[in-house]
């Protein structure tokens, strides 16, 4: 075990470092670029970023980056190879004397739900399995947002996107559930797993320190707001992050070595209702007329989800 | 200095453990798993000082060795056929990383129909990659041209991958004698990898693999590419003579086979040219002044030394050991494209042969030279397939089985 730094208590003890400068071309509001400077304040500057096809790919372009840290892009399917292969390298080297060890870097993966959930899934599930040394943050954005916000396999029910449009035969938008990625590498067992959120950056912060005391996968997948795909005005990212906590769609826990914990749990549910009205892309389910059956089917998820772990825990 | 009797798997594993690479990320696929079985082994045993991780798939196999190569690290993969389709995305994307990562393709001919046996479709689809190409005809060769691969690829006027290139079976099974080189000889040919370009280091942030917004840009570091890999010709020619000088073999971007005298030119590549040098000889039996060119470099495509070697002939064959479909000898359309506008060149027919695998017969070359010798000037040619009557026999009898074909 590696040592562990002090939890944080309040949005006081934030530190004040910034390792993502401004200025880059990610939209306003942008919910992933914002737990991305969080996860950079945990992480530090000593930080080699190996990104996969998606909106983060155009924060390097030819001869900018926002970061302190260096950068490796790869391609959709192969980010977490990619760390393989840099992890791996910087490793010989060190060992063969070639590399003085204060030069080592934290090797980061950096993708969006399409590779994540999609495409990439094989070479993480690879990654994984081979108890690999890395980080993997996931901008989970429920669609393929870079190239105008397409159904992936994290998109929830009942969201409209650019290739679930809702329509007479298909009133729902996206009919299928979202896949449940958490549980997918957890079945691998890795060191470190924790679901996020920008709207929690304490909680963020936190489950990075207490990620780094482990060898092997430190694997986040955050909620990431986008206002574009959304529809949400730029200014409410930070809200509607919050309200998919408070309604309990969003659940922050982690699991060390496959065992599972909350790290917030509300005290009172908010009704989904509340989280999904404010997003444009939910809006058929409320007019022309309301689509009971699909409101009912989401808010009936989460509950069946959240009783599974009071039942958990007994 | 130690002769043995190699295949081309084991050989191509020597040239790879003598280049005392650090990183071999690794998929298995027939014909090619031998060489990543030998490497596992040698590993284990602690006889190199080298990490060996299995991977997930050829694509992931590509981007590791890739990234470590451009974290500094000298690294090695191999793949054949279907594999390196399956990473074919990130030979284009290694190659402009602008990493010397060597990698060895074991030709299969490629699916469907689904088989085994040799062809150069899977090696020629990567032509256009930004990895330079060395097509090896014997074990020796695949042994020595990985060595020099890494000095090829390291030098930093090419700074570019590459691929080498043996045939699946006819090299890969094929058990020849190999002189294996002194340990101390191959140092002082290749020195160490130490990259000035490629690193990731805490002090020096380093952004690598970055997007370019517009065709300006874009077209920039493309065509530096292509200005390296030429360049690479150069290098390669440098790379050759001081090979001689310490390992004393020889090997030109071409190899020219009773060719000085010769008025009819085969051009071949790969293992097949032994079949191809055989034909000479009975045909130069026959009164027939009959020579070989082998293409041994085929990215950068050696054009000057090709005009050379046939400038003034009467006639040259180009025997492609592939198809494009729709269009026929992917290696023909590059030499009529090299011959271009040249006064003296030869008349240029064009044959397909050898896929999957399929023999190339005595027969058959027969067939090529009384063409070639038979040819009009003036004359234009389609590509036209070699095949034996036995074989169109062999082939109505399955189709009889398989229930189609003429109806009785």
């Amino acid at each position: 075990m590696r040592q562990r730094t002090e939890p944080l208590k309040s949005l006081k003890d934030i530190p004040r470092e910034e390792n993502l400068l401004p200025g880059t071309p990610a939209c306003a509001g942008c919910g992933g670029l914002l737990t991305l400077r969080h996860c950079l304040k945990a992480l530090g500057d000593k930080v080699v970023l190996v990104n996969a096809a998606g909106c983060f790919t155009l924060l390097a372009i030819y001869p900018l980056t926002p970061f302190k840290s260096s950068w490796l892009y790869t391609a959709m399917a192969c980010a977490p190879a990619g760390a393989q292969g840099v992890r791996d390298a910087l490793d010989i080297l060190m060992e063969k004397g070639r590399l003085d060890p204060e030069e080592d870097l934290k090797v980061v993966v950096l993708t969006g739900d399409g590779s994540a959930y999609d495409m990439g899934l094989s070479s993480t599930s690879g990654a994984i399995y081979r108890n690999l040394d890395f980080y993997y943050i996931c901008y989970d954005n429920e669609a393929y947002g870079n190239t105008g916000f397409q159904k992936s396999g994290a998109t929830p029910l009942g969201s409209k996107t650019a290739t679930t449009p809702p329509g007479r035969r298909q009133p729902a938008g996206s009919n299928l559930p979202k896949k449940d990625l958490f549980e997918i590498w957890r079945s691998h067992n890795p060191a470190y797993l924790a679901t996020i959120s920008p709207a929690y950056p304490v909680d963020l912060i936190n489950k990075f320190r207490r990620a780094e005391e482990h060898f092997g996968p430190k694997l986040f997948i955050s909620l990431a707001p986008c206002p574009p795909g959304w529809g949400l005005e730029p200014s409410m990212s930070v809200e509607v992050a919050r309200l998919a906590v408070e309604t309990g769609v969003w659940a922050l826990k982690e699991a060390v070595y496959g065992e599972v914990a909350h790290t917030f749990v509300p005290k009172k549910f908010k009704p989904v209702e509340e989280y999904l009205a404010c997003q444009e892309r939910f809006a058929h389910l409320f007019r022309p007329e309301r689509q009971e059956d699909v409101l009912r089917e989401i808010q009936e998820k989460v509950d069946e989800y959240w009783k599974e772990q009071e039942d958990r825990i007994g | 200095m130690n002769r043995e009797m190699l295949t081309g798997n084991k050989a191509a594993a020597w040239g790879v453990r003598l280049s005392e690479i650090d990183y071999v990320p690794a998929y298995p696929i027939t014909p090619q798993t031998e060489i990543i079985e030998t490497l596992a082994g040698w590993i284990s045993e602690g006889l190199m000082e080298t990490r060996f991780v299995t991977m997930d798939s050829e694509h992931s196999m590509i981007t590791a060795a890739g990234a470590a190569s451009a974290a500094g690290a000298r690294a090695f993969c191999a793949t054949s056929s279907q594999g390196l389709l399956y990473g074919f995305e990130m030979l284009y994307t290694v190659a402009g990383w602008r990493v010397p990562l060597v990698m060895i393709n074991v030709s299969r001919g490629l699916s469907s129909p689904i088989t085994l046996e040799p062809d150069h479709n899977d090696i020629l689809a990567a032509r256009d990659s930004g990895f330079l190409q060395i097509h090896c005809e014997t074990c020796q060769e695949v042994l020595d041209s990985v060595i020099m691969a890494y000095r090829l690829a390291e030098d930093e006027r090419v700074l570019l991958p590459v691929m080498v290139n043996m045939d699946g079976f006819y090299l890969s099974f094929t058990r020849e004698p190999v002189t294996i080189p002194d340990l101390n000889a191959v140092r002082e040919f290749l020195p160490p990898y130490r990259p000035e370009h490629a690193f990731f280091k805490a002090s020096t942030p380093m952004a690598q693999g970055v997007a370019v917004l517009g065709g300006a840009g874009y077209s920039y570091f493309k065509y530096q590419m292509h200005l390296a890999s030429q360049k690479a010709l150069e290098v390669y020619r440098e790379v050759s003579e001081e090979f001689e000088s310490i390992l004393g073999r020889r090997y030109g971007p071409v190899e020219g086979y009773m060719l000085e005298d010769a008025d009819y030119v085969l051009v071949m590549a790969g293992s097949f040219s032994t079949l191809g040098k055989k034909a000479v000889k009975e045909a130069r039996g026959k009164g027939i002044k009959a020579g070989l060119l082998r293409l041994r470099l085929f990215r950068p495509f050696p054009g000057e030394e090709v005009r050379r070697a046939l400038e003034g002939k009467r006639g040259a064959v180009v025997v492609d050991q592939n198809i494009s479909v729709g269009m026929g000898g992917i290696i023909h359309s590059e030499v009529a494209g090299a011959l271009c506008n040249m006064r003296d060149g030869p008349h240029l027919l064009s044959f397909i042969g050898g896929l999957g695998g399929k023999n190339i017969s005595p027969r058959e070359f027969e067939f090529i030279f009384d063409q070639m010798v038979g040819a009009r000037e003036g004359e234009m040619a389609d590509a036209q397939l070699l095949y034996t009557e036995r074989e169109w026999e062999e082939i109505s009898n399955l189709k009889k089985i398989a229930g189609k074909g003429a109806k009785p």
